[in-house]
């Protein structure tokens, strides 16, 4: 074995799938000295790639991940390691069949060919599977099993080749230093490399290297389990690897696939068996490999049934036994998404972890891009690791939430499905006045948000008859038409809402503009009191963020943004600090709570609790000032996201509770109601155009196809700023478009509302993908009450983008006819903004 | 009550570890925290030769274990494989020592033999983590029975039960009246697999539970300890031809060329 080189460019911690991955695209990127690390043997160092089943099904309804799946099955397919066998999901119960049907949605968004088969047509796929229990089937031709052994092996082959690359097995890390916050080296077990850059590819290990670091990643190992049953002769006939499509049994929760003469089944339905990162036995304590663990009967037993009930004519052969069996380690995250870039807590540290393995060629490919260019081609902000705040990074919460979130694996998640463990983290100071309000709480950033109040059901009454009915059940779950009553009287008097998870940054210093305007794409060097809307764009000109940045003093600032995006731009803008000290960067979000108070009434409400003038001459669209509500010092911003007149009241945390009885007390005169934010980030926003950051605005698309250009580029530079120049110059590949829905009868007769993520289709019934080959799909989609109709909103290229034209949208495998109502930012509602700038 | 031969195995629940055992902090037991339980490799060999012997013979295959309820398991476990009948002898949370082991065993077989008495009586040669070669014998012994160890062939007939043992230059036999114990090794045959049918019935299938709470015998463990790590891992025998001799070198130590 040769000797360890004393510094390295960068070290990459693992060599699994990922490891491998990192390895190789670093050194394509065109990285030297890279070492490459494991502590366990080559080609399998024992870790979860040894063990994985290897198959892949492309379908995911998120976008992130099936794009990250789709570049790896064209990673493993160019390196000869990928054979296509098809794969079909079964359904065998309606609430199934449905989800498949919704997931044909997915497939054709994201672009995957597939179709939804009868039972009998999944019978002739696969001719052993008893379809009497199966009513109908998801059939993917594309679905593969890979060899991720041999295609780490390639790669490492290929990088070495170039010159790039050290590998060294059996070498453990012993400790990461760090001075100053940043990385500096390793320690290992055959001696030391000082380096800059530290790549974590452990897998379920991750955590403790994390540690040794001082860095905590939000990842714990867990089983799951899975049996070898053979030799079966029907498939040993085969001579081959894999002649037959892989079969998810969806319902049971489980899997079969043919591995050469056997039948592997694996399965998702057993309890959450979570493991700690460091009760992993030792590859020398092992009696398999570290992550093959010892097989616990009685949690598989159950599930043997289902095998045997779908799989009876194989799995009874006589001489067939169960050959192998284990409880394979795999990792699981709070939400189930990997834990992507950069760490926060140390500079220099990369996380590329819980990653399975149809994903990891793809994140090799866009960890290398994001350590070599800072942004990503594929927009990652649901894998980002920053996303995390300190609460979602500790144990009992990845535990109570993997716990949760482990038979939610194969399971049928409603796009606005709720959490229920780990909750009540994170309460504003109105959630005692809410709670007794009949709140109903959805979770962002770990924050409990009112999404509607039980109180307002009376609104009914008085609005019902504008609020259409969703008789389909899962089109009304996690929902209710009180949103809408909301809606609807906030727009004819006011009503208050809780926005106190947004994250709030006060920057501070001489260099504070300067620092900011190089984030920031607007001009921010505006007269104190002034706030301002901005993109903030990625290195290659998509979107990072968008907020709201408020002057309050010559240097001192007030940064506003989203609760959902809230640890990853306060990462973003601490990585961004000048290293001179002009600048000071503080999280008040712990400090300072946000009523928003909008709608007609809004000024004589505002009014009646305050002696400041709140008249539009006095306090004019655009303008942030210190007024006092009742007894509470209060920062309001004259600003709206649901386009009506109205404030953002910013007010010490603690007096809160008096801000919320003050407004309240003077509103019930002027029939102000609570709202929740079904109004404001739904059904008020949609009727105003407003886009919103994970939806609409993600480093895929720039500002001037979100319809978010400015008139005139400002003269300072900034981040993106090149590319947001060169996209003006080329125009736009797809346009951002509100669509309304002109005809919502299902073929059963019944009205149904697409939810978000369903593909756009022309009106033959084809796929729309624009220019660089992006797909048009629903980003966002509800209710406006006040125009009386259901808008989505969809990226369509320019031959599309043009109001009025007639196009389709597939929802749960029909098609619904849509028109194009509006191209651009241009409000449906009150367009001349004539309400909010009452 | 089946007619046929009644056969009776013995099995341990054992601790499956890799290369190297953990143990527990004060030396004295092996640490099982993270480690799995099977039965050791001679003793799947016995029950499947009682299996096949009533599947032969007709009768019943009984396999009982001595220890702490979880040894359940291992039981299950032989069921699975085809056994019809499981006893598990509760002798409590306590490592036992062979002869207490042998003690509790014997009281079991004895009231089992109330019932009907067991015409073969297999154990494994020894056990895979104690390897005393002693429980067997002492049962035998306690029971009256003709006991031969080292066992790789076993056929029932005429009211005797025919042994074979491998010895450097063949074979020695013997040739046993019933009643008769023995005590077979890895090798006798190729144990199948629990099929999925199997482990369902297995799983269904009641243990019928003796208490048993033996006086302990003289065997004291003292201390436990890890041998002199060794070098584990692959060793690198060179690249492309070049490693041609070394890999012919480690065949022919290996007596395969």
């Amino acid at each position: 074995m040769s000797a360890l080189p004393s510094r390295a460019e960068v070290v990459v911690i693992g060599a699994g799938i990922v490891g491998n991955s990192v390895a190789y695209h670093l050194a394509e990127a065109g990285w030297r000295d890279i070492v490459l690390l494991d502590k366990g043997p080559l080609p399998d160092p024992g870790g979860s790639t040894g063990h994985a089943s290897n198959f892949i099904f492309p379908v995911d309804h998120s976008r992130e991940i099936t794009a990250l799946t789709l570049d790896s099955m064209r990673q493993y397919e160019k390196l000869g390691t990928l054979t296509t066998c098809g794969g079909v999901e079964i359904a065998r119960t309606p609430e199934r069949v449905e989800e498949l049907r919704r997931r044909l949605a997915s497939a054709t968004a994201w672009g995957v060919p597939s179709e939804l088969v009868s039972a009998e047509r999944v019978g002739q796929l696969m001719p052993f599977v008893n379809t009497d229990v199966v009513l109908a089937g998801f059939w993917t031709p594309s679905v593969a099993v890979v060899d991720p052994l041999q295609a780490g092996a390639l790669m490492r082959e290929q990088a070495s080749a170039q010159g790039a690359l050290t590998v060294s097995a059996g070498t453990e890390i012993t400790a990461i230093h760090t001075e100053h916050g940043r990385v500096r080296g390793v320690a290992t077990s055959r001696g030391d490399i000082a380096t800059e850059t530290v790549v974590i590819c452990c897998g379920v290990w991750s955590p403790r290297i994390a540690e040794l670091a001082g860095a905590r990643l939000p990842l714990t190992p867990a089983v799951h389990q899975m049996i070898d049953v053979g030799p079966i002769p029907e498939l040993a006939a085969t001579g081959t690897e894999i002649a037959y499509p892989i079969i998810r049994d969806m319902d049971a929760m489980m899997y079969e696939r043919q591995s050469g003469a056997d039948l592997e089944i694996g399965s998702y339905a057993h309890r959450p068996i979570l493991h700690e990162p460091e009760d992993i036995p030792s590859i020398e304590a092992a009696a398999l490999s570290p992550t093959q663990l010892p097989f616990t009967h009685d949690d598989f037993d159950p599930q043997l049934e289902d095998a045997l009930e779908l799989f009876g004519q194989l799995l009874d052969t006589p001489g067939a036994g169960i050959r192998h069996a284990i409880n394979g380690l795999l990792s699981l995250t709070p939400d189930g998404a990997p834990l992507l870039g950069p760490l926060p807590e140390v500079d220099g540290l990369w996380s590329a972890a819980a990653v399975w393995i149809k994903e990891g060629p793809g994140v090799g490919r866009m960890m290398a891009e994001w350590m070599t260019h800072g942004c990503t081609e594929t927009d990652l902000h649901g894998a980002d690791v920053a996303r995390f705040y300190p609460h979602q990074r500790t144990r009992p919460f990845v535990r109570a939430r993997a716990n949760e979130g482990f038979n939610k694996t194969y399971g049928i998640v409603h796009p606005r499905e709720q959490w229920a463990s780990g909750r009540r983290q994170r309460l504003s100071p109105f959630f005692e006045r809410e709670r007794e309000l009949g709140a109903e709480f959805f979770e962002v950033g770990g924050w409990e948000r009112p999404q509607w109040y039980e109180s307002n059901r009376d609104l009914l009454a008085e609005f019902g008859d504008r609020i259409p009915e969703r008789p389909h059940e899962w089109d009304a779950r996690w929902w209710s038409p009180v949103s809408n009553a909301e809606h609807l009287a906030m727009r004819e008097r006011a009503a208050m809402i809780d926005l106190s998870a947004f994250a709030q940054f006060d920057v501070a210093g001489p260099g504070a503009l300067g620092y900011l305007q190089e984030l920031a794409m607007a001009q921010l060097d505006r007269p104190v009191g002034r706030l301002c809307y901005t993109p903030v764009l990625t290195p290659d000109g998509g979107f990072r963020s968008d907020l709201t940045v408020v002057r309050l003093g010559e240097d001192r600032f007030r940064v506003i943004t989203g609760g959902a995006d809230g640890a990853r731009d306060a990462y973003w803008f601490r990585s961004h600090l000048p290293a001179d000290g002009s600048v000071t960067f503080t999280d008040v979000t712990s400090g300072v709570c946000t009523l928003g108070l909008w709608g007609p009434r809004a000024r004589d409400v505002l009014s009646a609790v305050t002696e400041d003038d709140v008249s539009g001459e006095a306090f004019a669209f655009g303008i942030a000032r210190e007024i006092v509500v009742g007894e509470v010092p209060v920062l309001a911003l004259r600003v709206s996201y649901v386009g009506d007149l109205g404030w953002e009241l910013h007010a010490p945390f603690e007096q809160g509770r008096a801000l919320w009885d003050a407004i309240a007390e003077a509103g019930a005169r002027f029939g102000v109601v609570p709202a929740g934010i079904g109004v404001y980030g739904t059904t008020g926003r949609l009727e105003k155009g407003y886009r919103l950051m994970g939806a609409e605005l993600d480093a895929e698309y720039d500002p001037v196809e979100a319809g978010l250009a400015l008139p005139r580029v400002k003269a300072a530079d900034f981040v993106g700023k090149q590319a947001y120049l060169a996209a003006r110059e080329a125009g736009p590949a797809a346009t951002l478009c509100t669509l309304t829905v002109d005809d919502h009868t299902s073929s059963a007769g019944i009205p149904r509302y697409p939810q978000g993520g369903e593909p756009i289709l022309t009106p033959a019934g084809e796929r729309i993908t624009d220019r660089k080959g992006r797909g048009s799909f629903v980003t966002s989609a509800g209710a406006a009450p006040s125009l009386g109709s259901y808008l989505l909103m969809a990226y369509l290229p320019p031959e599309h983008a043009v109001e009025g034209t007639r196009l389709l949208v597939e929802y749960m495998a029909e098609r619904y006819p849509v028109t194009v109502a509006r191209a651009g930012r241009t409000p449906l509602f009150d367009p001349d903004d004539t309400r909010m700038k009452a | 009550m089946p007619d046929g031969l009644e056969v009776l195995v013995c099995v341990k629940r054992v601790p499956a570890s890799g290369a190297r055992v953990p143990l527990t902090p004060d030396g004295l037991h092996v640490d099982t925290r993270h480690l799995g339980f099977t039965i050791g490799p001679h003793e799947e060999c016995a029950v499947e030769e009682a299996v096949r012997l009533v599947g032969e013979h007709g009768g019943r295959a009984t396999v009982l274990a001595a220890g702490p309820p979880e040894v359940a398991e291992q039981l299950r476990y032989a069921l699975a494989m085809g056994a019809d009948r499981a006893v598990l002898v509760d002798t409590g949370s306590d490592e036992l020592d062979p002869q207490a082991t042998a003690a509790a065993i014997g009281q079991a077989v004895a009231e089992l033999a109330a019932e009907k008495p067991p015409d073969l009586v297999l154990f494994g040669d020894s056990s895979a983590d104690a390897g005393h070669f002693q429980v067997g014998v002492r049962v035998a012994c306690g029971l009256g029975l003709p006991i031969v160890g080292g066992i790789k062939g076993v056929e029932v007939g005429d009211g005797v039960v025919r042994l074979r043992r491998e010895v450097a230059d063949g074979d020695e036999r013997y040739v046993l009246p019933l009643p008769a114990a023995a005590g077979v090794r890895e090798g006798l045959n190729l144990p199948r697999y629990p099929n999925l049918p199997g482990r369902l019935r297995a799983k269904k299938a009641a243990v019928h539970t003796i208490v048993a709470r033996p006086e302990p015998g003289g065997l004291r463990t003292v201390r436990l300890r890890q041998p002199a790590d060794e070098a584990t891992g692959p060793v690198w025998l060179g690249r492309g031809a070049a490693a041609a001799p070394a890999v012919v070198d480690v065949l022919d130590e290996l007596g395969v060329v």
